[in-house]
């Protein structure tokens, strides 16, 4: 099963510049494996050397921020989207 | 759009990455792109200290630009001009109901044009946008950014557009409109106002300053450390109290205050950094309280202090480092201490601030209360936005006027009642 990934502008230079890619997964975790798969080198950028979701990475299934869920053992179904958001000051 | 960038200030070198310190040339880009850490304007010190004098900031006009060898920008201002060099007030009146000797606010209130102390970041995120060639500007906003991206736009003749979460104090969405730019409220929270900001930044190129204008924005908020600095006769205050909504105002006075150190200004002395939040949405006082540097995320913040509702706070990482390392710490009021304190300043010090303000100084108190902050060692203040902005907040609480008849009689009756809240 695959779902739609949003890819954010700073790592499109990996992803031939598609905005959006579509990989296969049941969880959170798999998506960001299969990532790698398909372009080798995002997982990374995405994931620290203990393999935890980097700090200022935000990474979200449809409107949800998956801290809210159950972090990358968070599952996706069919219709979902995900999205991969930095960190964004603000007031 | 790729803009490249251009090299006519030395002193402002190049972009840097906070984690891993890959260096970036000076763009309107924000986060790295190898670990998504943010980056951050650097500079050549040693060059700025050879540079820089007390003498030759005092004798340069009263605002924010005094300090410009520590801006990011390539030339003049061309945004902002008259902005910052607001006052540092003695507030001996407070000082005395809060039991401490020696106590200054910080009076954002009164910055010049929007009444808060984002006209500062803009000023600076504008004017590098004008330097880029950017002729479209926009911000994810809790309202007091929204103002001044505004304000600061419709003055430089830029475009603008400023995306708001929809339940926005009436005041907020008014002096947004009123400049003619394009209010856009979101059906959903800041953190969510953000999400689709940066998914929009990189569709259309424009320069959103809280995304790939965030660099040159968040180096505004030094200013106002620089500010009190100077104010206090070229001293860093022991102990500074500051809110904290994504953070990032707190790491830059941190910034401003390791900086006049770096380039001769002031001798370094010691100092602490507090962080001040409302119990509705605290996650960076939050983790303070439980010896943690992992900010947990707010998902549905709720207080009257909407400037301060960000539940995702970018920066909290960082000022919880700053805190942690300058000997300071974190403190969160409820929003009845909110009203209290908002209510106290103006009572006091005839300063009328909006909620964040009443945080600030509500958080404060319990510090000194609590002994975090002692009584006998120099305190600043920072009040970052202006009372009438949120006075629905506040409206149910201050009272209403006595009605009388237009004659002496009617007037000495109601002068003479024994006890009369008017």
């Amino acid at each position: 099963m695959s779902v739609p990934v949003r890819i954010p502008t700073p790592l499109r230079k990996l992803t031939e510049n598609q905005e959006i890619v579509e990989v296969d997964g049941v969880t959170i975790r798999d998506v960001i494996e299969n990532l790698e798969k398909a372009y080798p080198g995002l997982k990374e950028r995405i994931c620290d050397e203990e393999n935890n979701i980097r700090r200022f990475v935000n990474v979200f299934v449809n409107d949800e921020d998956i801290r809210f869920l159950q972090e990358a053992a968070t599952k996706v179904k069919p219709g979902d989207e995900v999205s991969i958001v930095p960190a964004i000051a603000g007031g | 759009m790729t803009i490249p960038a251009m090299d006519n200030n030395p002193l402002f070198s190049h972009l840097q990455c906070r984690e891993c310190g890959r260096r970036y040339p000076k763009d309107a880009i924000h986060v790295c792109e190898f670990d998504f850490g943010p980056l951050e304007a650097a500079y050549d010190y040693p060059a700025i200290a050879k540079q820089i004098t007390r003498a030759k900031i005092g004798a340069r006009p009263k605002s924010m630009w005094r300090y410009r060898e520590l801006l990011p920008i390539e030339g003049e201002p061309l945004v902002g001009k008259h902005t910052g060099f607001t006052p540092l007030v003695r507030a001996d009146r407070l000082a005395e109901r809060l039991g401490v000797k020696e106590l200054y606010i910080k009076n954002d209130t009164v910055n010049f044009p929007t009444l808060s102390f984002k006209d500062r970041v803009v000023s600076v995120a504008l004017s590098r946008a004008k330097e880029l060639g950017i002729d479209t500007v926009a911000c994810a906003s809790t309202g007091n950014l929204a103002n001044a991206v505004a304000a600061h736009a419709a003055s430089a003749g830029l475009r603008s557009f400023v995306l708001i979460p929809a339940d926005l104090e009436q005041s907020k969405i008014i002096n947004s409109l009123v400049y003619g730019t394009n209010v856009i409220a979101i059906d959903g929270a800041y953190d969510q106002v953000n999400r689709l900001c940066s998914e929009v930044a990189g569709k259309y190129g424009w320069g959103f300053v809280n995304v790939n204008l965030r660099p040159y924005y968040a180096e505004g908020s030094k200013t106002l450390g620089f500010e009190i600095v100077e104010q206090l006769g070229w001293k860093i205050p022991r102990h500074t109290v500051i809110p904290m909504a994504s953070g990032s105002l707190l790491t830059k006075i941190n910034k401003a205050y390791e900086e006049v150190g770096k380039v001769g200004l002031v001798d370094e002395t010691a100092y602490s950094i507090y962080g001040a939040q409302a119990a509705g949405c605290s996650p960076i006082s939050t983790a303070i309280k439980n010896n943690t540097e992992t900010v947990r995320p707010v998902s549905k913040p709720q207080t009257i202090a909407k400037s301060l509702s960000i539940g995702t706070p970018a920066d909290g990482y960082y000022a919880i480092k700053a805190m942690k390392k300058t000997g300071g710490t974190a403190e969160l009021c409820s929003d009845e201490e909110i009203i209290s304190a908002i209510r106290l300043l103006a009572e006091t010090e005839g300063i009328f601030a909006e909620t964040a303000g009443g945080v600030t100084l509500a958080c404060a108190q319990k510090l000194i209360a609590s002994g975090a902050i002692p009584r006998d060692e120099s305190i600043a203040i920072c009040i970052t936005g202006y009372g009438l902005k949120t006075q629905e907040a506040i409206a149910a609480h201050v009272g209403s006027p006595a009605v009388i008849r237009p004659n002496l009689q009617a007037f000495e009756a109601l002068i003479e009642q024994p006890v009369q809240s008017i």
